[in-house]
């Protein structure tokens, strides 16, 4: 009886030691929790000075092709804010897929940054390598979503379809970019300049819309000529070493932060 | 009296106690639900985790149910196990090519599906990266499935069953693609074939003799073939150019997926579990017995830029030099690698 009580007595000093933990857990965390708010990206989809729409547009690239657009999709993942002292805040499952053809696609709203001062906004065009090779995703990394090669099992990062009349055989123009492995590694990460180098100002009050223009121009004009894509040789691009041409180009020049408010 | 009190330490310690005792009980256990759960001791780290799709016995069933399902084909003329059979270690046995729906004809030969939870990249090129992602390029192919993920789960969808079976496993709603590819690959992952002959002989088992010939071929195997055909996977998992052809045109094999001159030519090193099973052989099955596969190592090798330097000799010539009773070794050898019980394991065939 006296055994069976001291257990008891054991037990229920256990639970209340729990209790008093997890009360002091809570009440810090109120007292503690800092204020956080939003920051919404907008991804404006542009041709050099012009809106993108598709099918009924021509444009006209460096190299002087003409050429519309039929598709036009590609995966933001990674987004990270970074504070002047070095303090970096990471979205969680951070897998975005924007598509010409899906407005509510085109704006991705971070939830829950903390508030402060970031002097850099960073994300990578792609999908990382540890995702390509995980396995059946859901949500935006799911291969329904005409985004996954399945005979080179791995994402497409962008994918841009359209037609030339000067692309040889049926005009049609293919670029999907993707492949995450050396040589052809085709993941880049961006870091675009703030306009003015203001920082974000990310505060409860307010939900922060960063605008950028994504210029498909960008994907085919270079950072030097001999960068430019040509679709009278090059046209029909599935990963692979074309792909990584493309990529180095859209790194260097498709996202511009337009404007913040 | 106090003496006799068991303290709360005690207790605690009968319990653990009783823990133990639970979790080390010997067992006379039943035969695994899941088959292929347990790693056997001789094969390295698994590249699919056990934990990654832990085994369970309904995800497992409903797995083969799909693995069997003609309604994966646009047409549904053909599932997985038409081209790739239990008899012949999944592989299908003397087609060198497969046949897809409207009998459209393959352009690889259809691999043995055989511990596939230790392979790093699948297909004869590597194309596909995660076991769970296997089905989908047999499933799109145009001469193969030619179906669309979409499709096929409006099909299995609009089916009562899949629904209640999907349902059971992975809670209500629509069944989706991530589980779809999961219930899938608890299957395939499940197919571990790992009791040969030679098995039992590595483990100093009952029933694992073998006999003069069969070491004589296990001695110039480890010293001739375990190279490329390494542990006891019989595979080092690498892309190597064997010297079938001067050129590859046709097919350029591992440059397919890398788009580097360097890999071209160059297939992934088949494992040789249950190789006297899975005839024809090589990625376009073009030799029909194992005895034209050694004559092929002895004195078929052609030269040509990616050629693996294992089959350059010293001496300038090209392949490994065997004589006709080093040949006959081998083949006695490869032949203790056959896993009846796999081949007929009764879990693994096609629903009744």
């Amino acid at each position: 009886m006296k055994a069976f009580a001291t257990a008891s007595r054991f037990c229920q000093l256990g639970f209340a030691l729990c209790m008093l933990v997890s009360c002091k857990d809570t009440q810090q965390d109120e007292v503690l929790a800092p204020p956080t708010g939003k920051v919404v990206l907008e991804f404006d989809h542009v041709v050099g000075n012009q809106a993108l729409d598709l099918e009924t547009t021509t444009y006209t690239n460096a190299a002087g092709n003409p050429f519309t657009v039929n598709t036009f999709n590609y995966y933001i993942s990674n987004i990270k804010l970074t504070q002047a002292d070095g303090t970096v805040w990471s979205e969680t499952e951070s897998y975005h897929l924007v598509k010409e053809s899906d407005a509510s696609s085109q704006q991705v709203t971070l939830q829950q940054v903390p508030a402060g001062k970031y002097t850099r906004l960073t994300f990578t065009i792609g999908v990382d390598s540890a995702r390509n090779v995980a396995g059946a995703q859901a949500g935006a990394l799911e291969p329904r979503n005409g985004m996954f090669w399945t005979w080179n099992s791995g994402y497409i990062f962008t994918k841009l379809e359209g037609r030339s009349e000067q692309a040889p055989g049926n005009k049609a123009l293919i670029f999907h970019i993707g492949g995450f492995k050396a040589p052809n590694n085709t993941i880049r990460t961006i870091s675009p300049a703030l306009p003015g180098n203001a920082p974000l100002q990310v505060q409860a009050s307010h939900d922060l819309q960063v605008h950028l223009k994504v210029d498909v121009l960008g994907m085919f004009n270079g950072p030097t000529p001999n960068d430019n894509i040509d679709f009278r040789t090059l046209y029909d691009v599935m990963g692979g070493r074309e792909a990584v041409r493309l990529a180095d180009n859209y790194a260097a020049g498709m996202f511009r932060i337009d404007y913040v408010k | 009296m106090a003496a006799l009190l068991p303290s709360p330490v005690v207790l605690l310690v009968v319990g653990l106690a009783g823990l133990l005792t639970i979790a080390c009980r010997p067992t006379t256990q039943p035969p695994e639900a899941v088959p292929g759960n347990a790693l056997p001791g001789n094969f390295p780290t698994p590249w699919y985790a056990l934990n990654q799709n832990p085994p369970n016995q309904a995800a497992f069933e409903l797995g083969k149910q799909l693995f069997y399902e003609v309604k994966l084909s646009r047409d549904g003329s053909v599932s997985c196990g038409s081209c790739h059979r239990q008899e012949a270690a999944f592989a299908q046995a003397n087609q060198s090519f497969s046949r897809g729906v409207n009998n459209r004809l393959g352009v690889r030969n259809a691999p043995a599906l055989q511990n596939l939870r230790w392979r790093h990249s699948l297909l004869w090129d590597g194309g596909v990266s995660n076991l769970e992602m296997l089905p989908l390029a047999p499933l799109t192919n145009p001469v193969e499935m030619d179906e669309s993920l979409d499709n096929v789960l409006v099909k299995l969808n609009a089916d009562a069953t899949y629904s209640q079976r999907f349902a059971a496993v992975y809670g209500a709603g629509p069944i989706t693609s991530q589980q779809f590819l999961r219930a899938l690959a608890q299957f395939t992952a499940s197919l571990t074939s790992a009791n040969s002959r030679y098995d039992h002989y590595v483990h100093g088992e009952r029933g694992g003799t073998l006999s003069i010939q069969e070491v004589r071929g296990l001695q110039l195997f480890r010293k001739s073939c375990a190279g490329c055909h390494a542990t006891d996977l019989f595979t080092d998992e690498s892309f190597r150019n064997n010297g079938l052809d001067a050129s590859f045109a046709s097919d350029s094999g591992r440059a397919h997926i890398t788009d580097t001159p360097r890999d071209r030519g160059k297939f992934k090193v088949p494992s040789l579990r249950n190789v006297a099973h899975t005839a024809p052989y090589m990625h376009d099955g073009r030799f029909a017995t194992l005895g034209q596969v050694l004559a092929h190592y002895d004195h078929g090798v052609v030269a040509s830029a990616t050629l693996d330097p294992q089959l350059r000799q010293a001496d300038g010539r090209l392949g490994i030099p065997l004589t006709a009773k080093q040949q006959k070794d081998l083949e006695a050898f490869l032949r203790t690698l056959t896993d009846t019980s796999f081949l007929s394991d009764p879990r693994l065939a096609k629903p009744q």
